[in-house]
């Protein structure tokens, strides 16, 4: 430990740490926020064509969680009348298939199934027992949507979990509300309209398509507003600001009182 | 410790200097320092500059004093041609970055400067201040005993038992007097925390568009919506109290409560938005586990079981309202909350406050 004593005793060691403890703050910081893939869906009327395709998709990815007739199993929901809808939001987000993932839930990933092959998987889980369907593209256009409205809505309803400016949040357990930073406007349709995982459902009648498409121009807007204090910081509110605050600011006050206070080096005094 | 005030009395070293000691540090005893002690400056001559390290330390100095200057000036251009007052966000958002970034460059480069000064171009000699005890003189503390002693015999305090006592006894209440007037600061709060705008009939509409809500149409097992009372939906005041979150739960998962077998609309139940822990508006819930999670503390309650607290630091389950159906099939309460909504407050408990 001699080496280390002499180490610390050099007059750059305090600024070392200092700065040091910022970097590693900061890595960490960075490597929370990761990036991923973005999807769009399409919908197009399902042939039996499609259908036949989708039960040999489902054969091939889905039926040894989920039962060889979709009925579900130990480790797997059934999926007779979820719907379209449903397939499609798991699919295009990535998180299905799931393979073996085992976590509190299931995470937004690179997808597998590509847009044909969506379709294909959601035509053949239709045809087993309906469900709500794909929404059409002017159902989600965020441009006819009443963002101020949809504000209100997400505000009193989503916000609660999504943060307001659709940022995400912890919940119970591990499981976690994801970001809406990459959901497409198809896919926040679908998440109200089918509640995936721990998401509670708001239904047709309960929060209308024109309000669903409100939300969805409120959700996409908001991703475009400027920052005008300067960084947003991840937009997750007082708690990250709090904190860059205490650890970065005091931290970069802690090495200008040191440099300040710091002894003068001064070669006159060495002769003793 | 003497009494000797003329000269302070901490022992002086061999080189007749008082050791600096910092406040809060363990006291220099023998070799166990924390820093190795530096001599003070060579005598008294004060620190001897190198003149040619000095004259690049002024330079360097010299060098941030005109960056301020130069962002000043900047500051007052910025200010003149791009004022955040007129246009959109996106000119504010400029205007904001380049007169912080300006007025930053002015006091850092002041800062720096004045620091650069300090530490390279002031020749200052270090002196040795000696510190001397608080306490009075012994004469003066003497003197002063004598006349409080004089004082006390003089004024029969000491041999006046009955006025002693008496005297003691009429300052006591004395004391007591602010806390009786505490009573009165401000007006209790009435009725108020007891009560919300929820009464029986009241339709149960979306917050955010008013429209009433029916039985029918909150139909999707899992699903959840925020409801206010109708009439008062767009009262802040009274949303306050009497936001209610409404699930849409498994009915055949549900534990009702003794009392509350018709406060649920076929597995539709009531619960208050507002945590009874502090307050805040705990609405995190979890189709999968039926939890409602508070996001300020993590107070956990049991949607199935009355919202009863499984986690966290609520002392008490979420206020259920009793809803039903009215002749038209729309959502209505039956009456108001049954206890206060939110959280505690001194008079809770009190039956009939």
């Amino acid at each position: 430990m001699k080496w280390f004593t002499a180490w610390r005793r050099r007059p750059w060691a305090g600024y070392a740490v200092v700065l040091a403890a910022l970097a590693i703050i900061g890595v960490a910081y960075a490597g929370v926020s990761s990036g991923a893939d973005r999807a769009q869906a399409s919908d197009t009327k399902a042939s039996a064509q499609d259908v036949a395709k989708g039960k040999e998709l489902f054969n091939q990815q889905c039926s040894s969680c989920h039962g060889a007739n979709a009925q579900g199993t130990r480790n797997a929901p059934s999926l007779i009348g979820v719907g379209a809808a449903s397939v499609d939001f798991q699919v295009s987000t990535g998180r299905m298939p799931a393979a073996n993932y085992t976590g509190a839930q299931i995470p937004r990933k690179k997808r597998t199934l590509n847009d044909e092959q969506t379709r294909q998987l959601a035509a053949y889980i239709a045809s087993l027992g309906g469900g709500p369907p794909v929404p059409s593209g002017d159902q989600v256009d965020p441009a006819n949507g009443d963002s101020a409205l949809g504000g209100k809505l997400f505000r009193a309803n989503c916000a609660q979990c999504h943060n307001f400016a659709g940022s995400g949040g912890a919940l119970t357990g591990g499981k976690y509300a994801p970001p809406l930073d990459k959901a497409t406007p198809t896919q926040i349709y679908e998440a109200m309209l089918t509640g995936p995982q721990a998401m509670p459902v708001f239904n047709d009648t309960t929060v209308t398509p024109a309000q669903k498409r409100a939300i969805i121009a409120y959700v996409t807007q908001t991703r475009t507003e400027p920052n005008p204090g300067g960084s947003g910081l991840g937009r997750i509110g007082p708690v990250a600001e709090g904190l860059a605050g205490w650890l970065f600011g005091i931290g970069l006050m802690v090495v200008a009182a040191m440099w300040l206070t710091a002894r003068k080096p001064s070669k006159k005094t060495r002769n003793d | 410790m003497t009494d000797n005030n003329e000269n302070s009395d901490a022992p002086l070293d061999e080189e007749g200097r008082v050791p600096k000691r910092v406040i809060g540090t363990p006291p220099p005893v023998g070799t166990q320092e924390l820093l190795p002690r530096k001599e003070p400056g060579e005598g008294s001559s004060g620190y001897v500059l190198d003149e040619k390290k000095a004259r690049s330390a002024e330079r360097v100095a010299a060098a941030f004093f005109t960056l301020t200057f130069l962002a000043g000036i900047a500051f007052i251009v910025f200010y003149a041609v791009w004022p955040g007052h007129v246009g959109n966000i996106h000119r504010a958002a400029r205007s904001n970055y380049t007169l912080g970034t300006a007025l930053t460059l002015v006091f850092v480069g002041l800062a720096v400067g004045m620091t650069i000064w300090v530490r390279h171009l002031v020749t200052t000699k270090e002196i040795v201040q000696e510190r001397h005890a608080i306490s009075s003189t012994p004469e003066d503390r003497e003197t002063f005993n004598k006349y409080f002693q004089e004082g006390t015999q003089e004024s029969g305090l000491i041999q006046r038992r009955l006025l002693r006592r008496t005297l003691l006894l009429a300052a006591a209440p004395l004391g007591l007097l602010p806390l009786v007037l505490l009573r009165d600061l401000g007006p209790l709060p009435e009725k108020k925390l007891r009560h919300t705008a929820w009464k029986n009939g009241t339709r149960l509409v979306v917050d955010g568009t008013g429209q009433p809500l029916k039985a029918a149409d909150f139909n999707s097992p899992g699903g959840i919506i925020t409801v206010v009372p109708e009439g008062a939906e767009n009262d802040l005041d009274e949303i306050a109290t009497a936001a209610v979150l409404l699930l849409n739960l498994p009915v055949d998962k549900l534990k009702i409560k003794k009392g509350r077998e018709n406060w649920n609309v076929g597995g539709i139940v009531a619960y208050s938005k507002i945590c009874t822990h502090v307050g805040c508006p705990a609405a995190l819930y979890e189709q999968t586990t039926h939890h409602i999670l508070c996001p300020c503390h993590q107070s956990t309650f049991d949607a199935l079981n009355s919202a009863k607290v499984i986690f966290g630091p609520a002392a008490r389950p979420l206020p259920q309202l009793p809803i039903s159906v009215d002749s038209e099939g729309y959502l209505i309460a039956t009456s108001d909350f049954k206890e206060p909504v939110g959280p505690s407050f001194w008079e809770r408990g009190r039956p009939k406050a």
